[in-house]
C-alpha cells in the first residue's frame, strides 16, 4: 500500500503554501494511503509507447496579433485588493529572494 | 407562468403575452418562496435582473431583433465571473470579491438578452459531486431535501428543478452538469471541449473544464447551448468552427437507424438496481423508435477514475495557486511583522476548503520531481487510450450511452467523510471530459426502491453536440408519452404550491 | 588570508562558464495578453484580468513574440522545435501574479546554436565559439518597492508595494551551454558574447536592449576547475549583472572569490549571489529553507507551437547582416580607422550613418556629422541621437549642399541646429534663416578693402610677407560677413589683394 508520511504532507503543503494544523496533517496522510493506492492503478497498465495527451483537441499554433487592447482601469484593477497605496497593491514584507 | 418550458416562455415574449420583467418577477418570487429550502443561489441579483429585463423589454419594443431566449431568466454558477456581481467559485477564499470584466460566457447571454437572476451554488472551485463541499454551506435536492442535488453544478441543477430557473448554466470537469441533472430529473449537456469558451470560468482543470447548459427539456438545453457556445479569441483553446446545429437537432429527434452503443464497462455491477433497469428500460424505447443497439468495449475506461484524479488535482494545483492574498480575495494572518509568505500560507489554510486542499496536496505530489512520470506522465497516457476507445468504438456506433451515475441521490453528509466512495460516483462521466467530447445527461425515470430520479448518459464525438440533441430528444418525447406527464411534476411540492 | 590576484588564480585554475541572458522583447502587447509593453507607465496602468491573473482570466500568446524568438533563434545559428510547448513553472512570489511563471522547459523552440565572439587581447585578436544550448519564451514579472527599513531593500522592509506593469511582457531566455576553454579571458570573452548578443539582437530590431532599464539581464554562472582537470567544479550563479562592463567584473570577482575559497581548502557553495555594481562583489542570496521544486507541467491553457518551413524560411529570409561581419564590411568600404569605428559602436551611430551613406553622402563627412555636432547637440539635450528630429536624408542634403559649395561648414551647422529645433529640411532651413555663402568676389572685395584700412598695420605686415598675421584680417572679413563667406576664398582673395597671392 503506497502511503505518505505525515512529513511527506508538511513538505507538499509547504510547496503549496497551505498553512496545516498538526490534525489536519495527520488526517490527509492518513487518507491519502488509499487515494494514492486508488490513483496509483494508472501504472497497472504497459504504457510504453504510449504518447502522453495534454490537450483533448489537436489544436495547434493558436496565437493572437499584436495588438494593444484597453487595459483596467488602476482602480479597476485594484478594486479587489486587500490593501492598496499610491496605486498599488501592498503587501505584507516579504521575506524570499526573487527568482 | 414558471411551470413553462423555457421555449414556451421565449414564445410567449415574442407574441407579447407577457413582458420579461413579469417573468422575471415571478421567478424571483419563486426564489424567495422555496430558496430557503433548497439554498440553489449564493447570490439572488433582483435589481440588476429586473434591469436587463426592462432592457431586453425595450429593445423588443423597439423592434429590435432578439435571440431566440431573450427574456427569458437564468441562473448562473457562480464559477462565471460576471462583472459587479459577487462571484465566489463556493469558497471562503473570493468572498466579496467582485470582478471587474464579463466571463466569456455571460457576455454571450447578455448580448443575447437572456436576464441573469444570480449566482448559484456549487462545490468549492467545482470539486466535488454533491455540492457539499462549498463554502457557504449545501444546497438540497428538490426531489428530497435531505439528499444532495449532486454537483458541482448541483446549486443550478436544483435551481432549475425547483423551478427557481427555466435555464442554468453550470460547467463539468468530470460530470458536474450530467451528475446533478440526474440527480434532479432535468437535462444537462457537458459540450465538446472547446465548443464553450473558458475565458471568465474560474479554473479548476483547464484541460477538463466546459461550461454547458441546464434545461427541464432537451429543446430549452439546446436553445441555451447555441447561446453560450462559439469560438473566443480570448481562448487558446477554444474550436474555430460553427456552433452544431443543436436547436434544429432538438426539434427534429429521431434515432431510425441509428447506431446506440453501450459501453460494456459502464453498467451492471456497482450500479444502483433501480438505475439500470430504467437504463435498460430506455434502450428498448430507442429500439423500438428504429435504433439498433450494439455494445462496444472500452478496456481502458477501467483507468479512468484514476487518470482523472491524477491530471483534475495537479492541474489545479496550479491553477488555485492565484489565490494568495496579494490582489483580491480574503487575506488573514496579516498582524504586524507578518511576512506575505506566512500571510499567503494563512489565508489558503483558512479560505480553502478540506477537499480543495486534499487535491491540492495530491496534484502537488503528482507533479512533483520524481513522481511526474509515475503519475501525472502515466495518467496522460491512459488518457490517449481512453481517446483510443472512444475513436473505435464511434467506429460502431453513432453515440455512446450509459447510466450517468452509478446511483439516485443520496444524503446529505452520506460520502462526505468518504472521499473515495465520493469519487466513484463519477466514474461514467469521468471518461467524456478525459476525452474531450460531449455528453448529455435527460431523465429516464425514477428508480423503483427510492421514487428518485434516474439519468440517462448520451456522448457523442468532439463537434457532433448535434447527436446528443437528437437522440435525447427521440428519447425524451417517447419517455413523455409513456409518463403522461413530465417527470417533474411527480416532484414533492416545495414551500407552498407551484 | 589575501585574496589571490587574478594572475595566481588563473595559474591554477580554469573557469567554466554558463550564462543565461533575459531579453524583453519589444513587442507593442504583452506575451499573453493586449496590455500595452510602454516602459515607465504609471502604476497598474497596464493591467488586465490575464496579467492581473484574476480568477477565470486565461493566456493567449502573442504571434509577434513567438516570430521574434525564432528570429533570434535563427541568428544564433539555432535549429528551430518543429514542435515547441509552453510549460507552467510553479512557484509562490507576490511579484508573480499566478504563482507560476509560464515558460518554455524540455520543449524549447530554438536549440542547439552558437555565437562566435572576437576580443582584442595583448596577443592579439582572439577569437571564441560560444554554444547556446537554447532559447525559450517565457513571460516577465511584476516590480515590487519596498518600503521602510533600509533604502528600498527587500530586507528589513516594513512592506512592499507592487506593480504589475512589466507582469507578462514577453521574454526571451537565452541560455550558453557549459562554456569550458575561455582560460584566462573567460571575463573578456563573456563581456564580448553579451555585447555582440546585444549587437544581434539589435540588429533584428526585437528589443530596445537598454541594460540600464532591464530589457537585457544577464545571469553568470562561474566554476573552476583545476588545469588540466575533466571535473567541474560547483557553480555560483550570479544576477542582476546589468552592464558589459558588470559582466567582466562580476566573473573576474567570482573566480577570484572562488580561488580564495578552493586555496583555502573550503567548498564553493552551490547558490545564488546578487551583483552589486558600487563595490563589484557579490553578495549571497538568502538560502532558501529547501530546494525548490517547479513541478513543470506543459499549460493546459495553450496549445503547441508548431512553426511550418514556410514560416522558418520566410523569417530567415529577412535575418540581416550578422553585426560582426558587417562592422568588418563597413569598416572596409568606408576605410575607418579603428578608433573612428569604435567610437561610432559605442555612440550607437552606425545604423544612422549607414543609412545616410546608402542616401549618397560621403562615408567620411556623414560620420563626421553625426559623431560630431548632431552628436553634440543629442548630448547637450540629454538624449539619444536616434531620438533628435533629423533623419539621414537630411543629412545627406547637408553634404551635398556642401559638396556644391552652397553651404560653408560653419553655416552648415547653423542649418543642423535649424533642422532639430523642427524649423525643416535642410533646404527649407537654409531659405528661412536667409543662410547663403557669399561668393560675390565684389561684396567680399568691399568687406576685405574695409578690413584692410581699418586694419592698415596687420595689412602693412602681411604685404611684407608675414603671412600668420593675415588669419586676423581674415577672421574680421568672416566676422563682417557675418560668416557666410567661404574662409579659403576670403584667404585667396585678401591675399592677392595684399600681393602675396
Amino acid at each position: 500500500m503506497s502511503s505518505l508520511s505525515r512529513d511527506d504532507v508538511a513538505k507538499l503543503a509547504g510547496l503549496a503554501r497551505i498553512e496545516m494544523t498538526e490534525s489536519e496533517l495527520v488526517e490527509l496522510s492518513s487518507q491519502f494511503g488509499m487515494i494514492l493506492d486508488a490513483v496509483a492503478r494508472v501504472q497497472e497498465m504497459d504504457l510504453s509507447g504510449v504518447k502522453a495527451t495534454s490537450h483533448p483537441q489537436p489544436l495547434e499554433n493558436i496565437a493572437r496579433p499584436d495588438v494593444v487592447l484597453p487595459s483596467l482601469s488602476p482602480e479597476e484593477a485594484l478594486s479587489g485588493a486587500p490593501a492598496q497605496e499610491e496605486s498599488r497593491f501592498r503587501v505584507p514584507q516579504i521575506l524570499g529572494e526573487a527568482e | 407562468m414558471i411551470q413553462q418550458t423555457a421555449a414556451q416562455m421565449a414564445d410567449a415574449l415574442a407574441k407579447g403575452e407577457t413582458t420579461s420583467v413579469e417573468l422575471t418577477q415571478a421567478h424571483l418570487d419563486r426564489i424567495a418562496a422555496v430558496d430557503g429550502q433548497v439554498k440553489a443561489f449564493l447570490h439572488v441579483d433582483s435589481e440588476g435582473a429586473l434591469a436587463q429585463a426592462r432592457e431586453v423589454d425595450t429593445r423588443r419594443k423597439s423592434g429590435e431583433k432578439l435571440s431566440a431566449i431573450a427574456g427569458v431568466p437564468l441562473a448562473l454558477k457562480d464559477v462565471l465571473a460576471q462583472k459587479g456581481v459577487p462571484t465566489t467559485a463556493g469558497s471562503k477564499i473570493l468572498q466579496g470579491w467582485r470582478p471587474p470584466y464579463d466571463s466569456t460566457v455571460v457576455s454571450k447571454l447578455k448580448d443575447a438578452g437572456v436576464v441573469i437572476m444570480g449566482k448559484t451554488n456549487m462545490d468549492e472551485f467545482a470539486m466535488g459531486s454533491s455540492t457539499e463541499n462549498s463554502g457557504y454551506g449545501p444546497t438540497f435536492n428538490p426531489w428530497d431535501l435531505t439528499r444532495t442535488p449532486g454537483g458541482s453544478s448541483g446549486g443550478s441543477a436544483a435551481a432549475v428543478s425547483a423551478f427557481e430557473a427555466p435555464l442554468a448554466v453550470g460547467s463539468d470537469t468530470g460530470g458536474s452538469i450530467r451528475q446533478p441533472a440526474a440527480l434532479t430529473g432535468i437535462v444537462g449537456v457537458r459540450p465538446t471541449y472547446g465548443a464553450v469558451s473558458r475565458f471568465g470560468l474560474i479554473a479548476y482543470s483547464s484541460s477538463l473544464d466546459q461550461a454547458g447548459p441546464f434545461g427541464r427539456t432537451v429543446l430549452d438545453t439546446a436553445l441555451l447551448h447555441e447561446v453560450m457556445a462559439g469560438h473566443d479569441p480570448k481562448d487558446a483553446t477554444s474550436i474555430n468552427a460553427p456552433v452544431p446545429a443543436v436547436v434544429n437537432a432538438a426539434k427534429s429527434g429521431n434515432v431510425k437507424g441509428m447506431k446506440i452503443g453501450v459501453i460494456k464497462q459502464l453498467q451492471g455491477e456497482g450500479y444502483q438496481k433501480g438505475v439500470q433497469t430504467r437504463f435498460d428500460e430506455s434502450l428498448k424505447v430507442l429500439a423500438s423508435l428504429g435504433a439498433e443497439i450494439v455494445e462496444v468495449d472500452c478496456p481502458s475506461f477501467e483507468y479512468a477514475l484514476a487518470a482523472y484524479y491524477l491530471i483534475a488535482p495537479s492541474e489545479c494545483s496550479s491553477n488555485l495557486a492565484r489565490f494568495d492574498a496579494m490582489r483580491y480575495g480574503l487575506r488573514t494572518g496579516d498582524v504586524d511583522g507578518a511576512s506575505a509568505e506566512a500571510v499567503m500560507s494563512a489565508t489558503r489554510d483558512a479560505g480553502f476548503g478540506r477537499e480543495v486542499k486534499r487535491r491540492i496536496i495530491l496534484g502537488t505530489y503528482a507533479l512533483s520531481s520524481g513522481y511526474y512520470d509515475a503519475y501525472y506522465g502515466s495518467a496522460q497516457k491512459i488518457r490517449t487510450l481512453i481517446i483510443q476507445d472512444y475513436a473505435k468504438a464511434f467506429g460502431k456506433a453513432d453515440v455512446l450511452v450509459s447510466p450517468t451515475a452509478p446511483t439516485t441521490a443520496y444524503k446529505i453528509g452520506e460520502k462526505v467523510d468518504d472521499p473515495m466512495a465520493m469519487y466513484l460516483g463519477d466514474v461514467a462521466t469521468i471518461p467524456v471530459n478525459l476525452a474531450g467530447i460531449c455528453g448529455m445527461s435527460l431523465p429516464a425515470g425514477l428508480a423503483d426502491e427510492d421514487n428518485l430520479p434516474v439519468g440517462f448518459q448520451i456522448m457523442a464525438p468532439a463537434m457532433q453536440d448535434q447527436r446528443l440533441y437528437q437522440v435525447g430528444a427521440a428519447l425524451e418525447a417517447a419517455l413523455l408519452s409513456q409518463w403522461g406527464a413530465p417527470i417533474l411534476s411527480k416532484a414533492p411540492a416545495l414551500g407552498g404550491a407551484k | 588570508m589575501a585574496l589571490p590576484t587574478y594572475d595566481e588564480v588563473i595559474a591554477q585554475w580554469d573557469p567554466v562558464l554558463g550564462l543565461e541572458v533575459h531579453v524583453e522583447l519589444n513587442t507593442k502587447s504583452k506575451m499573453f495578453c493586449s496590455c500595452a509593453t510602454e516602459f515607465g507607465a504609471e502604476p497598474n496602468t497596464q493591467t488586465c484580468p490575464v496579467c492581473l491573473a484574476l480568477p477565470g482570466a486565461l493566456p493567449v500568446v502573442n504571434e509577434k513574440a513567438i516570430e521574434s524568438t525564432i528570429l533570434i533563434g535563427l541568428a544564433l545559428n539555432c535549429k528551430i522545435a518543429p514542435y515547441s510547448r509552453f510549460a507552467r513553472k510553479n512557484y509562490f512570489y507576490p511579484d508573480m501574479p499566478k504563482n507560476f511563471q509560464i515558460s518554455q522547459y524540455d520543449e524549447p523552440i530554438c536549440f542547439d546554436g552558437y555565437v562566435d565572439v572576437e576580443i582584442d587581447t595583448e596577443e592579439g585578436p582572439k577569437q571564441f565559439r560560444i554554444e547556446i544550448e537554447r532559447v525559450h519564451m517565457e513571460e516577465d514579472t511584476g516590480k515590487s518597492l519596498h518600503v521602510g527599513g533600509a533604502t528600498g531593500r527587500i530586507h528589513g522592509a516594513d512592506y512592499s508595494l507592487l506593480d504589475y506593469n512589466r507582469a507578462g511582457i514577453p521574454l526571451v531566455e537565452i541560455v550558453t551551454k557549459i562554456v569550458p576553454g575561455t582560460g584566462k579571458y573567460a571575463p573578456e570573452f563573456a563581456k564580448a558574447y553579451v555585447a555582440e548578443l546585444r549587437d544581434i539582437l539589435r540588429g533584428l530590431k526585437v528589443s530596445d536592449v537598454k541594460m540600464e532599464q532591464g530589457s537585457l539581464r544577464c545571469d553568470a554562472n562561474v566554476s573552476l576547475k583545476p588545469i588540466g582537470s575533466d571535473v567541474l567544479g560547483t557553480r555560483s550563479e550570479t544576477k542582476n549583472v546589468n552592464s558589459l562592463r558588470s559582466v567582466e567584473r562580476a566573473i573576474r570577482g567570482e573566480m577570484i572569490r572562488h580561488a580564495e575559497l578552493l586555496n583555502d581548502g573550503k567548498k564553493v557553495k552551490q547558490e545564488t549571489r546578487h551583483f552589486q555594481e558600487d563595490t563589484g562583489l557579490t553578495r549571497s542570496g538568502r538560502s532558501k529553507e529547501q530546494a525548490e521544486d517547479y513541478r513543470y507541467f506543459p499549460d493546459p491553457d495553450l496549445v503547441p507551437v508548431t512553426p511550418s518551413a514556410t514560416w522558418i524560411e520566410g523569417l530567415r529570409a529577412t535575418l540581416p547582416e550578422r553585426p560582426s561581419l558587417r562592422r568588418k564590411r563597413l569598416k572596409e568600404e568606408w576605410s575607418v580607422p579603428d578608433k573612428e569605428m569604435q567610437a561610432m559602436i559605442n555612440a550607437d551611430v552606425l545604423d544612422i550613418v549607414e543609412a545616410t551613406v546608402l542616401l549618397g553622402a560621403d562615408p567620411t563627412k556623414a560620420r563626421t556629422w553625426w559623431l560630431g555636432e548632431i552628436s553634440r547637440i543629442a548630448n547637450d539635450q540629454n538624449v539619444a541621437v536616434a531620438d533628435l528630429s533629423i533623419t539621414p536624408a537630411d543629412v545627406a542634403e547637408l553634404v551635398a549642399l556642401v559638396a556644391a559649395g552652397e553651404l560653408t561648414d560653419k553655416l552648415a551647422r547653423q542649418v543642423v541646429e535649424g533642422v532639430i529645433a523642427g524649423e525643416g529640411k535642410p533646404s527649407e532651413v537654409v531659405a528661412k534663416r536667409g543662410i547663403k555663402v557669399v561668393n560675390d568676389d565684389g561684396a567680399l572685395m568691399a568687406a576685405i578693402e574695409k578690413v584692410c584700412t581699418e586694419q592698415a598695420e596687420t595689412a602693412e605686415k602681411v604685404r611684407g610677407g608675414h603671412l600668420p598675421a593675415a588669419g586676423a584680417l581674415i577672421g574680421a572679413v568672416m566676422k563682417e560677413t557675418k560668416g557666410q563667406a567661404d574662409a579659403a576664398k576670403v584667404r585667396e582673395l585678401l591675399l592677392k589683394h595684399l600681393g602675396q597671392g
